[in-house]
C-alpha cells in the first residue's frame, strides 16, 4: 500500500491546500467518509462538514461547507465553493448565524424557506465546531 | 492666425486633460495588476472543473440530462458583462456588437441579464430586453454573485422560460489584447466550452455517490458559477487594460498637440515681435 496521496483543494480564490497526506475525512451528501490511499474512483458531493487532513500525526483541520470532490488511488482532489482554516473564521458572525437559523427554524412560519435556513444553522454549526 | 492668448488658453485646457488622462492610466495600471492576479488565481479552479466533467462525460458516455439538452422555450438567456465607466476605448461597444451582430441571437428571442451600466444602456437602446440587472457586481466580482446568477438561470431554465444560456465577456489574453467572447452555458456540450485540456488522465472506472445523474446535478451548477466567475474576474482585467490603452494614447496626443500648440505659439509670438520692431523702425524713419 501506498503511504501517502496527493491532496489537492481549491476554491474558486485560491488553491487552498496542496500537500501529501496519509488520510483524509470529510462529509459527503452519504455521510461521512474517511479516504486511505489506493481508494477506488470516486466522485462525491461534499455536504458541510470538518475536513480532517492527516499528515502522518499531524491533523489539519478545516470547514468545508460545499462542492464537490473526486478520489483516485493516489489522489483527492476537492473543488470546494467554500472551505476555511479554522483561523479564517469569524466566530461571532457564525454564532449569530446559528442564532437567525434557530430561531427562523422555531418560528414555522409557511412562507419560511426550511431548506435554506437548515443549511445555514449546517454551516454555522460546522464554522463553531472548529473553536477550541 | 490665432492670437498668443487663444493659443495659450487652448494650450493650457489641453495640458489639463493631459493631466487627468495620465491619472487615469496610472490609476487603470494598478487595477489592472491586482486584477489581474485575481483572474490568474481562479483559473486552476476553473481547469479542474473542466476536466472533471469532460471526463465525466467522456466515461459515461451518452447520458440523458435535463442540463444537456437544450430546453424547449425559443428565448435565449445572454449574460452580457461590461463595464459601469467608460472612457475604455472599445471595450463597451465591443459587447454590444458582439451580442447584436450575432444571427443567431435575434433580438426578439434574446433576455439580457446585464452585468455593467454601459453595456446595458447600450443594448437597451438597440431594443433588447433586459430582465435583470447585476451591475453593482462588476466593482467588486465575488463568487457567491456567480453562483446567484447561475441559481436564477437555472431556475428559469427549470420553468422552461429559456431554453439556451449564453455568456458574452471579453476575455483577457495580455495587456493589450482582450477578445469579446460569446460563450453557450447550456445546454452543456463539449466542444463549444472554451479553456482546459482535453487529455482523459483517469481511465480508471470512476464511481459516483450518489449517482451519477444527482453529482452532473451539483457539478454542472458549480461549473457553471466558476465559469462566469471567471469572466467576471476576466473581464475586470480586460476592462482596465483597455481603459489603460485608451487613457495612454490620450496622454500621447495631448503631448503631441501641446508640442504643436506651444510650435504656433512661438511663431505668433515671433511674429508680432517682429511686426512691433518694424512700426517702431518705420516711425523712428518717419521722423528723422
Amino acid at each position: 500500500m501506498a503511504d501517502g496521496m496527493r491532496v489537492k483543494i481549491i476554491t474558486p480564490e485560491k488553491q487552498f491546500y496542496e500537500g501529501d497526506a496519509t488520510m483524509v475525512e470529510l462529509s459527503t451528501t452519504e455521510g461521512d467518509i474517511g479516504v486511505y490511499p489506493e481508494h477506488i474512483p470516486l466522485t462525491a458531493v461534499v455536504a458541510p462538514g470538518v475536513l480532517k487532513i492527516h499528515e502522518g500525526k499531524e491533523v489539519k483541520e478545516a470547514s468545508l461547507i460545499s462542492g464537490f470532490l473526486t478520489i483516485m488511488p493516489d489522489a483527492v482532489t476537492i473543488m470546494a465553493e467554500i472551505a476555511e482554516w479554522p483561523d479564517e473564521i469569524d466566530f461571532d458572525r457564525a454564532e449569530q448565524a446559528r442564532v437567525r437559523a434557530e430561531r427562523r427554524l422555531s418560528e414555522h412560519s409557511p412562507e419560511m424557506d426550511v431548506a435554506r435556513a437548515e443549511m445555514a444553522l449546517k454551516r454555522a454549526l460546522v464554522r463553531l465546531g472548529l473553536k477550541h | 492666425m490665432a492670437s498668443m492668448r487663444d493659443i495659450k488658453r487652448r494650450k493650457a485646457s489641453i495640458q489639463s486633460t493631459g493631466q487627468i488622462t495620465k491619472a487615469m492610466k496610472l490609476v487603470s495600471t494598478v487595477k489592472l495588476q491586482k486584477s489581474r492576479n485575481k483572474a490568474e488565481s481562479s483559473k486552476p479552479y476553473f481547469n479542474l472543473m473542466y476536466e472533471t466533467i469532460a471526463a465525466m462525460l467522456k466515461r459515461s458516455g451518452n447520458m440523458d440530462h435535463k442540463y444537456l439538452r437544450a430546453g424547449d422555450s425559443k428565448k435565449k438567456a445572454v449574460i452580457a458583462i461590461t463595464s459601469n465607466r467608460g472612457l475604455a476605448g472599445g471595450y463597451n461597444n465591443n459587447i454590444v456588437k458582439l451580442i447584436s451582430g450575432d444571427p443567431a441571437l435575434p433580438k426578439e428571442d434574446v433576455k439580457l441579464y446585464v452585468i455593467g451600466r454601459k453595456g446595458r444602456d447600450g443594448l437597451a437602446r438597440k431594443g433588447y430586453e433586459v430582465v435583470k440587472d447585476y451591475s453593482e457586481v462588476i466593482n467588486e466580482p465575488l463568487y457567491q454573485d456567480a453562483a446567484d446568477l447561475t441559481k436564477e438561470l437555472l431556475e428559469a431554465f427549470g420553468r422552461n422560460e429559456i431554453g439556451e444560456i449564453y455568456l458574452a465577456y471579453t476575455s483577457f489574453k495580455n495587456t493589450v489584447v482582450h477578445i469579446p467572447k460569446l460563450v453557450k452555458l447550456l445546454p452543456f456540450t463539449m466542444e463549444e466550452q472554451a479553456g482546459g485540456s482535453e487529455e482523459n488522465k483517469a481511465q480508471a472506472l470512476m464511481n459516483y455517490e450518489p449517482n451519477p445523474e444527482e453529482v452532473l446535478d451539483r457539478i454542472i451548477p458549480n461549473y457553471m458559477s466558476s465559469l462566469i466567475y471567471g469572466a467576471l474576474l476576466e473581464a475586470v482585467a480586460s476592462e482596465n487594460g483597455a481603459r489603460m490603452t485608451a487613457m495612454d494614447s490620450a496622454t500621447n496626443n495631448a503631448e503631441e498637440m501641446i508640442g504643436k500648440l506651444e510650435l504656433q505659439y512661438n511663431r505668433a509670438r515671433q511674429g508680432s515681435i517682429t511686426q512691433e520692431l518694424t512700426e517702431i523702425i518705420a516711425g523712428a524713419n518717419a521722423i528723422s
